[in-house]
């Protein structure tokens, strides 16, 4: 209880120093939503409905901005974010059976890409620029080159068992 | 070509001049060739978005007209056949996006959609039917929004930011998922909507359409229990007319009497008599305010959309909002106190219906405020539309109807109450008031023509006994905001300020025929006028049928009685979104609320360092469990910031000491 009161502070504050940071300048919407995004890694109802306050905007045009950038999420995502390259070198290399592993392996369906416990969420991207290195995935920083399905699975078994033992 | 300075363009072979046109869609619809557009309207910011207008400029090939410039010498084409493919493909597009069900869609027969499809002669879809599965937003009290219709024009979501300053829908999501929406896919009455119906004027399809509340009254009129009263405001007789093929501003008051005593209404009343009364109680107001020089300026109360516009924006001006009740609720509140036993019905059983130019008049006449003992002063709002459906689902033939005449007491008015319906007519119809109140004098020349006009902001001074009254008047909520933000500022010193939401005032109301031929609202303006001038009385004071009001049931004007019926009071709704950010989250029952503002004003006081020393402190001494504490918007006292509310406690001017204080007291009183 304490520490996530001490971190739900931390990051409030961080929000306002966020927005005074860039003057509660409107225009800046983006860089304010992307900074605030990497604190609580999505963007909060909440939140938003603060910055709309803060930078004397309607809410709506928060929530707009928000939900047109893919790189913006509006659900809590997991603790490790899996991005599964699907662009043209990698799909040719064949990422989707990949994708289609960590599905079936945590149980995601198109409509839930984040575990329940909260662990894992998988996404696709169009391109991370490491062609050379395709099927490509990144684990939160980490990138991960020349992938298969059983690769993928063992790495993510490894990643799990390290949980458990925590 | 001529050696005219001014240039000309050539649109399908004839030269046409160029006259300050701003751009070409304006220039070739000016030459009498029509071109279709969604996303076009003059008064809103230019979006290019449905291609529609595309024209082959020579050299150019095809552009959207609406976005070029007219330059000297261009030659355009308007209707080539590869132009009038486009414009199908487009349609047949936007068909295959939408939902169609035009018998029974509330748009039928207003509908661009539908007109389009049938002129360019469209009898087939050629693309696959997209799925349509949002769910139609029926929250509102006036308006139904049904994204499943929409053509992503974006006419709505800039009327609502631009013109009105608000911005309660925008678009939100991405490519086929694109949808227009409140934040957060909230309802829309959950948000910062006024209920001007302005988005739904300007939309072309039924994506956004008004309430329908006529099933009601046709309900109740078939009632044989109930007896149904009538009241007509000013801008509705002035436009429903133009439903019959008559023209704007033709005055159709005994038509309309005549209909509705043919649909079984018992007694057909005029809101033109509670403006009447609105005028001598918010003169008397004026006055009182203007003589001991406090709470100026004072705001007009009359337009529903405005007070909840300045409930939201500008609680700190609640104050110098008049406190009277709007005309629609004057006469509810009369009606209900005097009808009862003039008609020798029960109370329960009257039924009293408003025939309005406006869609915030539902929302307003559903105000907790304005119901009593479960009976609404007002039980059914319809819109001038909706009149028009009525008379026509009746069977009447309007064009034919005899005018008749409409019922005393409350049917008789002045030319005061009439020109309500237009910007600068409440303030005109309150100055016929105060000046012969100030000067003792009969005032003989009772136009006031400074006050009258077109432009969104006018203001005008007048020298009365001795003394400046400063006036301003606004139409348009854009405007209102720049009028509120210099009050708040405290930089101008005006004495009465007057706004009406909707552009031209109640004469544009949302409720009203859509028209957007140029000068339909000046002429219904017009009209109202011209019923005031062919009244034999012009002041409200005048009235015989206010006077005896007075005598038998109100007492004076501001009396005891009369501020009991005829005022009201505001409330601050500055939290649109009442939920704050949750800190702490305490698990045990029955916990105690703390809320810490960290709007601007408290957070520039300090309100953070108090939200963690008290957080801290709640932590030392275990009560994590009986708490819950947010960090929320303001609480509308920033003047005493920091403020802090502990359970129903408000703090301003808070500290950490004086916190703790009020944090142990409750919790006491928690466990004793």
């Amino acid at each position: 209880m304490t520490g996530q009161t001490d971190t739900m502070m931390r990051k409030f504050e961080k929000v306002c120093e966020i927005i005074e940071r860039y003057n509660n300048d409107s225009s800046k919407l983006v860089p304010i939503l992307q900074a605030v995004q990497e604190e609580y890694r999505y963007l909060p109802e909440d939140v938003m409905y603060y910055v709309a306050t803060s930078l004397g905007i309607p809410s709506a045009q928060v929530y707009g901005v928000a939900t047109f950038y893919s790189h913006f999420a509006l659900t809590p995502k997991g603790k490790y974010l899996i991005k599964v390259c699907d662009g043209t070198a990698c799909h040719v290399k064949k990422s989707i059976p990949i994708l289609e592993a960590l599905m079936k392996r945590l149980k995601l369906t198109e409509d839930k890409m984040t575990t329940p416990d909260m662990l894992f969420t998988v996404e696709t991207v169009s391109c991370l620029g490491a062609c050379g290195l395709a099927p490509v995935l990144v684990i939160n920083e980490e990138v991960h080159g020349l992938m298969t399905p059983e690769s993928t699975i063992a790495l993510l078994d490894n990643i799990i068992a390290r949980e458990e033992a925590k | 070509m001529s050696n005219n300075d001014k240039g000309f363009v050539q649109i399908n072979g004839q030269n046409v001049a160029i006259e300050g046109e701003r751009n070409l869609l304006e220039l070739i619809r000016k030459s009498g060739i029509e071109i279709p557009t969604f996303c076009y309207h003059s008064e809103l910011s230019i979006y290019g978005a449905c291609r529609l207008c595309l024209v082959d400029i020579e050299g150019r090939g095809l552009n959207a007209s609406c976005s070029i410039k007219p330059e000297p010498g261009m030659k355009v084409k308007t209707a080539t056949e590869e132009i009038r493919e486009i414009r199908k493909i487009s349609v047949e597009l936007l068909l295959a996006n939408h939902r169609v069900e035009c018998p029974t869609c509330p748009q039928s027969s207003k509908c661009k959609l539908e007109e389009l499809a049938r002129k360019l002669g469209i009898t087939e879809v050629r693309f696959k039917k997209a799925k349509l599965d949002h769910p139609v937003d029926l929250s509102s009290d006036s308006l139904v929004r049904d994204p499943n219709k929409c053509v992503l024009c974006g006419d709505c979501v800039r009327y609502c930011r631009e013109i009105q300053s608000i911005g309660a829908i925008d678009f939100a999501h991405r490519g086929k998922h694109t949808v227009v929406t409140p934040a957060f896919n909230k309802d829309l009455a959950k948000v910062e909507c006024v209920n001007c119906g302005q988005c739904a004027a300007v939309c072309p399809v039924g994506a956004i359409t008004v309430k329908q509340d006529v099933d009601k009254v046709f309900a109740a009129l078939d009632n044989p229990e109930k007896v149904v009263v009538a009241q007509i405001a000013p801008a509705v007789r002035v436009a429903l007319g133009e439903q019959f093929g008559m023209t704007s501003g033709d005055i159709v008051t005994g038509k309309i009497t005549a209909a509705l005593k043919k649909m079984g209404f018992d007694k057909v009343f005029d809101t033109s008599f509670s403006a009447d009364l609105t005028v001598m109680e918010e003169g008397t107001e004026f006055l009182e305010r203007f003589t001991k020089g406090e709470k100026l300026p004072q705001f007009t109360s009359c337009c529903p959309a405005w007070v909840k516009f300045a409930e939201q924006y500008y609680p700190e001006i609640l104050p110098r909002l008049s406190s009277c009740k709007s005309p629609q609720q004057m006469f509810g509140s009369l009606a209900r106190e005097t009808l009862p036993k003039m008609l020798n019905v029960k109370p329960e059983n009257l039924f009293i219906v408003s025939i309005m130019p406006c869609t915030a008049k539902k929302f307003e006449a559903k105000r907790p405020e304005f119901t009593h003992e479960n009976l609404a002063d007002v039980d059914a709002v319809i819109t001038t539309q909706e009149l028009s459906r009525m008379i026509e689902a009746s069977g009447l033939n309007f064009m034919e109807l005899d005018p008749e005449s409409l019922d005393l007491p409350m049917g008789f008015k002045t030319g005061a109450g009439v020109i309500f319906g237009t910007t600068g007519g409440v303030t005109e119809a309150v100055l016929r008031f105060a000046v012969e109140k100030v000067t003792g004098e009969k005032l003989n020349n009772v136009d006031f023509h400074q006050v009258r006009g077109e432009a969104g902001i006018r203001e005008a001074t007048l020298e009365v006994a001795g003394k400046q009254v400063r006036m301003a008047i606004a139409h348009g909520l854009k405007n209102a905001r720049k009028l509120a933000e210099e009050v708040k500022a405290g930089k101008c010193n005006y004495d009465i300020i007057e706004v009406m939401a909707c552009p031209g005032g109640c004469v544009g109301g949302a409720g009203q025929p859509v028209n957007f031929t140029p000068g339909t609202i000046k002429r219904r303006a017009k009209g109202l006028y011209e019923a005031d001038k062919m009244l034999q009385l012009h002041k409200a004071q005048e009235n015989p049928y206010i006077i005896e009001t007075y005598e038998k049931v109100l007492d004076k004007p501001g009396s005891h009685k009369a501020h009991h019926m005829l005022h009201t009071k505001y409330q601050s709704r500055r939290r649109i979104s009442d939920k704050g950010m949750p800190l702490m989250t305490g698990e045990g029952t029955d916990k105690l609320s703390i809320k810490v503002c960290v709007g601007t004003n408290c957070y520039l006081k300090g309100s953070q360092s108090i939200l963690k020393a008290l957080t801290k402190d709640i932590e030392s001494r275990g009560l994590q469990d009986a708490v819950d504490i947010q960090a929320t918007f303001c609480f509308e006292k920033c003047g005493q910031a920091p403020n802090v509310m502990i359970g129903d406690q408000l703090i301003s001017k808070c500290t950490f000491d004086k916190a703790r204080e009020a944090l142990n007291a409750e919790l006491k009183k928690k466990t004793s």
